[in-house]
């Protein structure tokens, strides 16, 4: 690399990460407009059940352990990073899939039992905004396997390089985020839903 | 084999019914074969493809601008329709359109003069200017720049292809459900709408985040931020605005076609919907839009003020502190566009009194610039012009503003002629008038050759004068009772007249947008003659007037080293003063590659939306794994960039020098 | 010479606009500064007062712009030309703290009438208001009067000089009731009922329209207000009630089918609940026969409770 290159690359990192944490500011502000939409709406029953009659908590609980041990692993596969350990990097961010992927599973499961006893989201604005909500938070963590995906490819093939070593941050940047957004549906949608 | 389900909801019915629309259709489809024929032609579609996956700001600023230009002529054109209209439509007379044309019609006008006339006209300016003036050689990131581009221009697409297939929303620009929900208008029209404003959304988010990283991190070494351009500033605080306000377009359309598409209960009318929650959304994202519009221009204002008065700006730190505090007040004003929805009087006092606020740093900003010009010397070139015709009209606009930020005052005007005087009172006089001023300004530098003025000035008396005679008697028609979007009306008096003389009015505008057309044209064929020898044709303070015209690819040989406000006045002074300058150094530089890959995630985009809007599974289940797929490849490319020697970066800087004189 | 005609011409052309203008307006009726109602006319005061506050500062900015604007011209090398001085602390302490002290000014009338003029707010009068429903359909407008229990579609006959007290709901997408000579709009929502206070200071008809777009026909929700003596309006409900066609919800379901009415039309009123019953509709699930009475009626109760606008 030539004196140029390697100039641009270092700046380009900094840069990187400036403009995905303010992409992550915008997500978070999508999130809150939903947010304020389900908060506003949930007592919008239309007739039939609300979160105190429909959400089963253990099951939450253990959503939400799966969702903070796959973060936790992620932070370890990024210390494995640090010190350039690429078994134990691509190790840890199977780990990170697999808790991840289970929780997406058992949320798929808990839609799929509310859809098949009659309260799918066509049925009341409280449906439709609990749906919308806790849809929208799996739909990015979807999208954050999918990336997994790459990104371990991406570690086989190509090791440790400036890009893929930027790219596993901004990863793991996004899966803690998603972490919070999940702190925040637990207390506002489930917790408070049956309190 | 039933090959039904490929077409989803699309039907022979679709295409248009009436002949109005119909001729649009018609004409819309045989510019565009024009087009094509040319490029044939002319044999210019490498040329072309090289503009389309083109990473540099400049081209992409070009683009967005063409853009504007040409969806600014469709909605004064939609505009002559409304005029037409209601200037005929009087007592017994349904006018020259049905009523469900003419909503479509008031609709897309609405939509495409916000979406993508204001806010691409913003995005090419910015663009073309912000990395010339900061010192920098692009914006932050030039991929997600183009693909910014090209997602505008899919929405842009869908909104026009619904005027050949299937129509357009009637439900207003920001269509209101329930009206606009399942049970009133199931049709494909408010999907359109809806999907041209999510697609083009998502491009305006990414540019907000791409220019201020640009300005936090591509500044030129020595340019803080408090010596920056006034219009840098002013771009900031849009890009702030942008970020926080776009999301909720996102959410709130995005929770209306969820509405629509799976039956959901969001904002019915019945389920438990709430349609006041939409309105309350829509206007958290809509009263920074305006803000997102106008800021800008009140940048471009700074700039050519101190420029033509060849003085200083007034109070630069006021005019920064006046930026933040309109930014900051913009957030906590929304409930002003519905007082009439029953919120009470606290809450409406509170938003009554947060706008009215928003007028004392508004109004500072206009006292600064009249003082710029005290003891400066004036020169009247056509940016100027459109500088007085900002004052002498948006005053107005701005006091109808105060006017209706008086809740009890509003319960009787608002949404009433009166209201639509004072938003085009704005925006025009505001947003379009600023832009004007800025293409006016920018275009040498942009292409090298500097445009008619006789013709510009022309232009701007058209605009003041049509602008007046097309929105003064709307100011009356609103005291006088007639509510916005009629499509026909008894009238009690007066009315007709009125709306004969707004006509007209539309007509000198109409007027003053062929001039500036003529204007371009003339320009074009004088080129060779209004060459822009020297790279600074006005005088200029800021650092793009210090590169040549056009401003080569790289935009500049050597990154200038900033040390004053108005970095290049004072490289200018220390040339008058004769202080050394340094001899030139150079070093290789890295720019990025071309990529075809914005375009393809916009093609991949509009098969999303086009899906959606005709119940097309198969398509937006492919437009996804497209855009997926063009994501991972792009990421998996890290030879994006290519590199220009010393050497060569010589060659051509002397080469652009030399060919001035 | 040239430079005095160029001053003269535009200002005469602009006084011979003005002359024009003022014979046009007139012999117009500009309703919302010719106020027929006690709202209105408070209103127009209201609009005056902000109109003469603003003029305090566009006149100085036209002025100072035009005689900046001519003085320090590039050709006008008379004028001192400063090209850094850029800061001046009085005149920002001025243009600062002058629109203060007005918006100041401004905001406390723009709360005090918020107040006053406050569409929930029912008018002080000794006089028995007259309660009004009002019902915004596709695409006109149904008034129900409950105590007189009589109806009527896109004609709204009150007495003069007496509070009318209105409730409105729609049927229909949103809409917004406007009567410019009385005062004050007021959004129509499903599922909701708001609220509006006028009266009329003396007879006429006034026209209204609704100030929010419902679909194709939105342009033909024009109606008429007919203040009347409190003699002719009783004469009405009297020729009408018991004569006209009994309006009960079979009648209305008609009745709000997408469509225009072109002459006004008169019921009498055969069910009390029917406005009650419209705006409950939207807010629950059609009635099933498995509930059971205290079910449906704690539903209700909750649902009125949340949907009843009452200023929050």
């Amino acid at each position: 690399m030539s004196q140029a290159e390697r100039a641009a690359e270092a700046e380009q990192t900094q840069t990187k990460y400036l403009g995905f944490w303010i992409y992550l500011m915008t997500d978070c502000i999508l999130f809150a407009s939903v947010f304020a939409t389900y908060i506003v709406l949930r007592e919008n029953t239309f007739g039939g059940p609300g979160g105190g009659e429909l959400f089963d908590m253990p099951f939450v609980l253990i959503q939400t352990l799966l969702l903070l041990t796959s973060s936790f692993v992620c932070g370890l596969a990024l210390l494995a990073a640090r010190a350039r350990k690429k078994a134990a990097v691509i190790g840890w961010l199977i780990a990170t899939f697999i808790f991840g992927a289970a929780f997406l599973v058992l949320e798929l499961s808990e839609f799929i039992k509310l859809i098949g006893e009659g309260h799918g989201w066509q049925a009341s604005a409280f449906l439709s905004s609990f749906f919308t909500l806790v849809g929208l938070h799996g739909a990015h963590i979807a999208v954050g396997l999918l990336w997994l995906v790459v990104i371990v490819w991406q570690i086989m093939r190509l090791g440790f390089t400036a890009g893929t070593t930027r790219r596993l941050t901004l990863f793991s940047l996004f899966w803690h985020f998603l972490d919070v957004i999940w702190i925040c549906i637990f207390t506002i949608v489930y917790l408070m839903g049956v309190l | 084999m039933n090959l039904d389900w490929a077409l989803g909801r699309l039907t022979l019915d679709a295409l248009p019914q009436e002949l109005v629309t119909q001729g649009g259709a018609v004409l819309m489809i045989l510019s565009g074969l024009a087009v094509v024929a040319a490029l044939f032609y002319f044999k210019r579609w490498r040329w072309l493809w090289r503009w389309l996956t083109s990473l540099d700001a400049k081209k992409i600023g070009v683009m967005y601008v063409v853009v504007a230009v040409i969806m600014m002529l469709r909605g004064l054109a939609d505009a002559l329709m409304i005029r037409a209209q209601q200037a005929l439509a009087a007592g017994d007379s349904t006018g020259l359109f049905s009523s469900d044309t003419v909503q479509q019609v008031f609709s897309a006008h609405g939509t495409i003069m916000i979406f993508f006339v204001a806010m691409g006209l913003m995005f090419g300016l910015i663009n073309l200017v912000l990395p010339l003036m900061l010192g920098a050689r692009d914006v932050a990131f030039p991929f997600v720049n183009s693909v910014s581009f090209w997602l505008f221009a899919v929405g842009m697409v869908l909104a026009n292809v619904s005027l050949v297939l299937g129509g357009f929303s009637p439900g207003g620009w920001l269509g209101y459900p329930p009206l606009t929900e399942m049970a009133y208008n199931p049709g494909p029209g408010v999907d359109y709408w809806i999907w041209a404003l999510q697609i083009a959304g998502v491009g305006s988010l990414l540019s907000g985040i791409n220019f201020l990283v640009t300005i936090l991190k591509k500044r030129a070494p020595g340019m803080t931020l408090m010596k920056m351009p006034l219009f840098a500033w002013s771009i900031l605080v849009t890009t702030l605005l942008i970020i926080f306000a776009f999301p909720i377009l996102t959410a709130t359309l995005g929770m209306l076609s969820l509405d629509r598409l799976m039956d959901m209960h969001f904002f019915t009318s019945d389920g438990g919907g709430n349609p006041m929650m939409y309105i309350n959304l829509i206007w958290a994202w809509g009263h920074p839009e305006v803000y997102i519009l106008v800021l800008p221009a009140f940048g471009i204002f700074s700039e050519v003020v101190a420029t033509f008065s060849r003085k200083k700006l007034f109070g630069y730190g006021t005019m920064v502190w006046a930026l933040f505090g309109i930014t900051f007040l913009s957030f906590i004003v929304w409930l002003h566009h519905f007082f009439t929805m029953g919120a009470g009087a606290n809450v409406n006092a509170f938003f009554g009194i947060t706008t009215m606020i928003i007028a004392i740093p508004t109004g500072v900003k206009i006292f600064n610039w009249i003082f710029t010009m005290y003891r400066g010397r004036v020169r009247f070139s056509v940016p100027m012009l459109w500088f007085m015709a900002f004052v002498i009209t948006f005053t107005i606009g701005g006091v109808s503003g105060v006017l209706m930020s008086v809740p009890a005052i509003d319960f009787q005007v608002h949404n009433s002629l009166f209201l639509v005087a004072h938003f085009h009172n704005v925006i025009i006089g505001g947003v379009i008038f600023g832009f004007f001023a800025g293409l006016n300004y920018w275009f040498p530098k942009v292409f090298g050759f500097t445009l008619h003025e006789g013709l510009g000035k022309l232009s701007v008396y058209a605009w003041i004068v049509g602008f007046m005679v097309a929105f003064l008697p709307l100011y009356a028609l609103g005291l006088m009772g007639v509510t916005r979007r009629l499509d026909h009306y008894t009238d009690p008096g007066g009315w007709q007249v009125l709306f004969i003389v707004a006509g007209v009015g539309v007509l000198i505008i109409a007027l003053g947008a062929g001039l500036q057309i003529l204007q371009l044209i003339v320009s074009i064929w004088q080129r060779k003659k209004r060459r822009d020898t020297t790279g600074d044709p006005w005088d200029g303070r800021t650092l793009e007037w210090s590169v040549p015209s056009p401003a080569p690819f790289y935009n500049f040989a050597i990154t200038p080293k900033v040390t004053e406000r108005d970095a290049f006045w004072e490289q200018k002074e220390a040339i008058k003063r004769h202080e050394k300058q340094e001899k030139p150094k150079y070093q290789s530089i890295m720019l990025p590659k071309n990529s075809s890959i914005g375009l393809i995630v916009g093609g991949f985009a509009f098969c999303i939306g086009f899906g959606l809007i005709w119940h097309m599974w198969w398509l937006v289940a492919l437009g996804l794994v497209g855009v997926i797929v063009c994501v991972i490849v792009r990421c998996s490319n890290d030879t994006v960039e290519y590199e220009l020697s010393a050497t060569e970066l010589e060659k051509f800087d002397k080469q652009y020098r030399r060919q001035h004189a | 010479m040239k430079t005095a005609l160029k001053i003269i011409l535009p200002l005469i052309l602009i006084g011979m606009l003005a002359a024009g203008g003022f014979v046009f307006f007139q012999s117009v009726d500009v309703a919302v500064l010719n106020p027929q109602g006690e709202i209105a006319d408070k209103q127009r005061t209201l609009l005056l007062f902000a109109s003469a506050l603003s003029l305090i500062i566009i006149i100085p900015v036209y002025m100072l712009l035009v005689f900046f604007a001519w003085r320090y011209r590039d050709s006008n090398k008379k004028a001192a030309y400063r090209p850094n001085w850029a800061n001046n602390k009085w005149l920002e302490i001025t243009w600062w703290g002058i629109p203060c002290i007005l918006i100041a000014i401004l905001a406390v009338v723009a709360y005090r009438t918020s107040h006053e003029l406050d569409q929930f707010r029912p008018l002080d009068s000794d006089v028995k208001p007259v309660e009004v429903q009002v019902v915004a359909l596709q695409w006109k407008w149904l008034f129900i009067y409950p105590e007189q229990q009589v109806a009527s579609v896109n004609l709204m006959p009150v007495p003069e000089k007496t509070p009318i007290n209105l409730s409105l709901t729609s049927d229909a997408p949103m809409n917004a009731f406007w009567v410019p000579s009385l005062g004050s709009q007021m959004y129509a929502m499903s599922g909701m009922s708001s609220k509006l206070h006028i009266l009329a200071n003396h007879t006429g008809d006034f026209n209204g329209s609704s100030a929010n777009i419902s679909g194709e026909g939105f342009a033909d929700m024009a109606f008429t207000v007919r203040s009347q003596t409190r003699e002719d309006f009783d004469a009405w409900v009297d020729a009408t009630r018991g004569h006209a066609e009994g309006l009960d919800m079979t009648l209305y379901e008609e009745l709000a089918k997408p469509g225009t009415v072109d002459q006004p039309v008169f019921y009498t009123l055969a069910d009390a609940q029917l406005y009650d019953k419209i705006v409950m509709k939207y807010m629950m699930p059609p009635a099933s026969d498995e509930k059971s009475e205290d079910e449906q009626d704690h539903e209700s109760h909750d649902a009125h409770m949340g949907h009843e606008m009452e200023g929050m």
